[in-house]
C-alpha cells in the first residue's frame, strides 16, 4: 500500500462530498462529537457499541459486522473514508477493523476532524440517510491482529513497538493524560518493546509526516524492518495509528496490532513487566 | 457550561486528591474559543495528550507531578505555548489567550 491509495486530503473529501459511492464515516473517542457536528453526508460508527461485543471483551462477529454495515448503507464496493478526533486514533482503529474484515477500498482523511476544523471547513448536525445494503464481510485477517500469547512470545524476538506517551511507557502515567489516572492494571511496558509514541508520526495538525520523515523516525528508534512487528498501546487505538503508518504508508510486510494492549497485558498474572525509560531485558 | 464554577470547570465527581489536574479556558479577545485544540507536552516536549475545547472554551488534563507545556491550536491563530506545573492533589488553572 502507499499514501496514494490509503490517504485522502481534506480538499479531496470536499470535492467528493456528493459521490454516492464514497461513504464518509466519523469514529471518535468522544462518541458525542458527531452529534454536535460532522462533515456533510458522514455517518457515525460508535466504537463502544457498534464495534465491540457488548458482553465479552472482543470485536463484533463477522455476521454482526455485516448487519451493521448493511443497516448503515455501506456496500462492499463503496470507497470508505474514515475520519475522527484525537488525530484519527479511532478512525485508524476503524480502518484496521475494516481491513480485518476484508473491506477493499478504505482510506483515512489525513489529519481527521482536527485538520478539517483548523481549515475552518463546514460541519453540519443534519443526519444523512443511506439505503440499506447487503454487505458481505470476509473472515478476520489474522495476519494483522496479535493476541496476548503471541505478544509474550515476541519478547526479545520480534519488534514490539509501544506507541504510548513516554510517561505511560515508563510507568509514570497509567492512561493518556486526558483521562483519569486511577486504573486497574499495573504500570510499565512489555520488556524489549521500544517506545515510539504514535505522535512522532503526525504533525501538530494531525496529518501524517512524509514517508522519508517516517522512515527516519522508526529507523532511528531501532525498528528492524526485516523482522515481524507488533504494535501496542493501552487499548489498541493509538497502535492502529502506528500500524497504519508501518503497514499502509511504509509497506512493512508483517505488522500486527495488539488490540488487547496494555489494559490486557498489564492485568495478566505472571508476565514480565519493565519499568522506566529503557526497553529492559528479555 | 452546566456546573461551571468561578475560575474554571466543575470538579464534581473527580477525586482531586488522586489526580494532578491541569485545566483552563481558551480565550480570543476575552471570548471563549470552542473549536480550539489543546495539546499537553511533557518536560521533553513530547506529546502526551490532546483535547478539543468545550463550547465554553474549557479543557482539562489529568497529568502527573512536574513541568508541562500546553500548546493550543485554533483556526486562524498561531500556536500558543503556556508552561504549567502540575502536582497530585491540586488543580492548575491556565487561561490561554490566542
Amino acid at each position: 500500500m502507499t499514501r496514494e491509495n490509503t490517504l485522502v486530503t481534506a480538499q479531496w473529501v470536499a470535492d467528493n462530498l456528493n459521490d454516492p459511492k464514497v461513504v464518509l464515516i466519523e469514529v471518535d473517542e468522544d462518541t458525542t462529537a458527531y452529534d454536535k457536528g460532522h462533515i456533510e453526508g458522514a455517518i457515525k460508527l460508535d466504537w463502544t457499541t457498534d464495534l465491540q461485543d457488548q458482553v465479552r471483551r472482543d470485536f463484533v462477529s463477522k455476521e454482526q459486522f455485516e448487519a451493521l454495515l448493511s443497516s448503515r448503507g455501506v456496500a462492499n464496493d463503496d470507497t470508505v473514508v474514515l475520519y475522527g478526533g484525537n488525530n484519527n486514533w479511532f478512525a485508524a482503529y476503524a480502518y484496521w477493523y475494516f481491513k480485518l474484515y476484508g473491506h477493499q477500498d478504505v482510506k483515512l482523511l489525513d489529519g481527521g476532524r482536527k485538520k478539517w476544523e483548523l481549515d475552518s471547513r463546514e460541519l453540519t448536525a443534519t443526519l444523512p440517510s443511506r439505503e440499506a445494503t447487503s454487505y458481505t464481510a470476509q473472515e478476520q485477517d489474522s495476519s494483522i491482529r496479535a493476541f496476548r500469547d503471541e505478544t509474550v512470545a515476541a519478547i526479545g524476538v520480534k519488534n514490539l513497538v509501544d506507541v504510548r506517551s513516554p510517561d505511560e511507557y515508563a510507568g509514570r502515567l497509567l492512561a493518556p493524560a486526558h483521562l483519569p489516572q486511577e486504573q486497574a492494571q499495573r504500570a510499565g511496558h512489555v520488556p524489549t518493546s521500544i517506545n515510539v509514541p504514535w505522535s512522532k508520526a503526525a504533525n501538530d495538525d494531525g496529518t501524517f509526516k512524509s514517508d522519508d520523515e517516517l522512515r527516519e523516525i522508526y529507523g532511528a528508534a531501532g525498528l528492524d524492518d526485516t523482522k515481524e512487528t507488533i504494535a501496542l498501546c493501552r487499548i489498541g487505538e493509538r497502535s492502529s495509528h502506528t500500524w497504519f503508518v508501518l503497514k499502509e504508508l511504509l509497506g512493512h510486510q508483517s505488522v500486527k496490532n495488539y488490540d488487547g494492549s496494555w489494559t490486557e497485558y498489564g492485568s495478566l498474572v505472571g508476565v514480565p513487566v519493565a519499568l522506566g525509560d529503557e526497553p529492559g531485558e528479555a | 457550561m452546566c456546573g461551571a464554577t468561578e475560575g474554571g470547570l466543575s470538579l464534581d465527581g473527580i477525586d482531586v486528591k488522586k489526580e494532578a489536574i491541569v485545566q483552563g479556558q481558551v480565550l480570543r479577545d476575552g471570548e471563549p474559543v470552542g473549536n480550539a485544540y489543546v495539546r499537553l507536552l511533557d518536560r521533553t516536549g513530547e506529546f502526551t495528550a490532546e483535547v478539543p475545547t468545550s463550547a465554553s472554551g474549557h479543557f482539562r488534563f489529568f497529568a502527573g507531578d512536574g513541568e508541562w507545556t500546553l500548546r493550543t491550536l485554533a483556526p486562524q491563530a498561531d500556536p500558543v505555548d503556556n508552561a504549567v506545573t502540575a502536582a497530585v492533589g491540586s488543580v492548575a488553572e491556565v487561561v490561554v489567550a490566542i
